[in-house]
């Protein structure tokens, strides 16, 4: 297989509008023998915040042929407390160091007085909360000399003192500080469900021209106390057929997009993770040839 | 509720099984839901845990997975990563193991873990060119007791009390593990001169005079103050950066 041109050039250039996978160890050394077609690698910046060794040297041998998307999973822009300067310094040596083509975090909190906590949390969704994520992210911003995306989180309840819908709160978050946002559409659906709210008005409401990637995953299905279903973001499996649906929906309205597949627990051989990503760019690629030919009978 | 109390008190119904789901958080029923705070506080500890393993594989498999999980949950309970970088996250797990009263039969298990957290120390270092023995092979034998070294960044110095490094070496690739053959002491150097983490283990005395190397005495010193151990200090010296355990002479 040939690389697609965009892939061979090391710039700190926007990510391909392809598909994309997260980079895990176990993969490289297929990668690096077949050189597979591909968007773009996805990787999570904590992993590569050691100061050397085998995770820096594979990193370096995927970057020499591929974009790289920065993901952080622990800056907790989310948080009431102040961003850790010491992190934000890490995220700019490797954003230095790496020149992705984007740098994405979340809208949760991770780290709180008790120490780091390995999830991300919910917040309350009110004007204080607001300029709090505001301020973290001029600060991110700052720090790294770059705009960054926020991405949506799947949440698995609300809070009794939130006065801001999801949609309104990352609208206002990207036209105070300019970022751009990560459309996670399994997020969406996990959400969606769990709060009993529509998919399709979700994205109405959502300020789509800020979307510079978009995110697909599985779920596992659980129930809450009163028996209803609760999705949780496993990131364990395919991408659903309906989450594929409400992407297309997605595509059909923003355009090509970067796509990344998080598939990080109970990660499948790396064919089978190609699969999934060769799974969105068929979607992605069928949705631009619809509209082209809708277009085209418009113009007819 | 103001922003801060209210992460503080889900941090606190995180942290705590036996606390409630926050009284401001809400289900679709418009209150408190457990099983959906559940989610977190499993996730918390799923992904701590998980850290942990990834760092222990062959601890965990001394002691198998249903005793590892709970012995790295009580761990992951008391203490908390300070930063988010996970690589570092469970240096202290071997103390906690030597003082984990249900493994206390286990005596060799904290050694087993030291080894380990040496070993993921050793990977994710600094990288760096090791001393090569041509360095030496100008010199005038008359000077070698004047040299001194400065340590590899990836460079580790253990004395482990029973034969730790044997039994995880023992635990490296497939197939049933055997028992070490000799049952006694390890001092054990870790290094990673170029990709690959390499474990040795020394002999007898070589732990005090590669201390004595690293921390800036001269060759002469090292050798001295291990006479007693009736060592040799020149094959000793010549193991030692054979291992790549020095980045240069000093």
């Amino acid at each position: 297989m040939s690389l697609s041109p965009v892939a061979c050039a090391r710039v700190a250039a926007p990510l391909p509008k392809r598909g994309g996978v997260g980079l895990k160890a176990d993969h490289v050394e297929q990668i690096l023998a077949e050189r597979p077609d591909l968007g773009f690698f996805e990787i999570h910046a904590e992993n590569y915040m050691g100061d050397g060794g085998p995770a820096h040297r594979r990193l370096e041998a995927i970057r020499a042929l591929y974009p790289i998307s920065l993901h952080g999973v622990g800056l907790s822009i989310g948080s009431p407390r102040p961003l850790d300067k010491d992190h934000l310094k890490r995220l700019a040596a490797l954003a230095k160091r790496y020149e992705p083509g984007l740098f994405s975090e979340h809208l949760a909190w991770s780290s709180h007085n008790q120490g780091f906590l390995d999830d991300l949390l919910p917040l309350p969704l009110t004007k204080e909360t607001l300029a709090t994520v505001c301020d973290h992210i001029d600060d991110t911003q700052q720090a790294l000399g770059r705009r960054m995306l926020l991405e949506n989180p799947s949440t698995y309840l609300l809070f009794a003192e939130s006065t801001i819908s999801e949609t309104d709160f990352v609208a206002e978050v990207a036209r105070r500080t300019g970022c751009g946002l990560l459309l996670d559409v399994n997020n969406v659906i996990v959400s969606a469900t769990n709060h009993g709210f529509d998919a399709i008005a979700y994205l109405d409401a959502y300020p789509l021209r800020h979307v510079e990637e978009i995110h697909l995953a599985g779920y596992a299905e659980m129930q809450d106390d009163a028996g209803r279903p609760l999705l949780i973001d496993a990131h364990d499996s395919p991408v659903r057929e309906h989450v594929l649906a409400l992407y297309a929906e997605a595509i059909r309205r923003i355009g090509p997009t970067p796509t990344l597949i998080e598939w990080d627990n109970d990660v499948p051989v790396w064919p089978a993770l190609l699969a999934e990503a060769r799974r969105a760019e068929l979607t992605m690629a069928r949705v631009v040839a619809a509209s082209e030919e809708k277009g085209l009978r418009h113009a007819v | 509720m103001p922003f801060e109390a209210s992460i503080e008190a889900f941090a606190q119904a995180l942290s705590d099984p036996a606390r409630p789901a926050p009284p401001q958080t809400r289900g679709r029923e418009g209150r408190p839901d457990a099983r959906r705070f559940a989610v977190y506080r499993n996730n918390v500890a799923v992904g701590l845990i998980g850290a942990i393993e990834a760092r222990y594989p062959v601890t965990r498999a001394i002691v198998g997975d249903a005793f590892f999980r709970a012995m790295a949950g009580a761990f992951v309970a008391a203490e908390k990563p300070l930063t988010p970088v996970l690589i570092h996250y469970g240096e202290a797990f071997p103390d906690f193991v030597a003082g984990f009263e249900p493994a206390r039969e286990i005596a060799y298990l904290c050694d087993v873990a030291r080894l380990e957290n040496a070993w993921v120390e050793a990977y994710h270092a600094a990288e760096a060119p090791a001393l090569a023995l041509d360095a030496l092979g100008e010199m005038a034998p008359e000077d070698f007791a004047a040299l001194r070294f400065a340590p590899h960044p990836a460079a580790r110095l253990l004395r482990l009390a029973h034969p730790a490094a044997s039994i995880w070496a023992a635990h490296q690739g497939t197939g049933e593990p055997r028992p070490p053959e000799a049952w006694r002491a390890e001092e054990t150097l870790v290094t990673r001169p170029v990709a690959d983490v390499l474990v040795r283990v020394l002999p007898p005395g070589g732990w005090e005079f590669a201390r004595a190397l690293f921390a800036g005495a001269t060759l002469g010193e090292a050798a001295e103050r291990c006479a007693a151990e009736g060592i040799d200090p020149g094959s000793h010296v010549v193991g030692l950066i054979a291992a790549g355990a020095f980045q240069s002479l000093r």
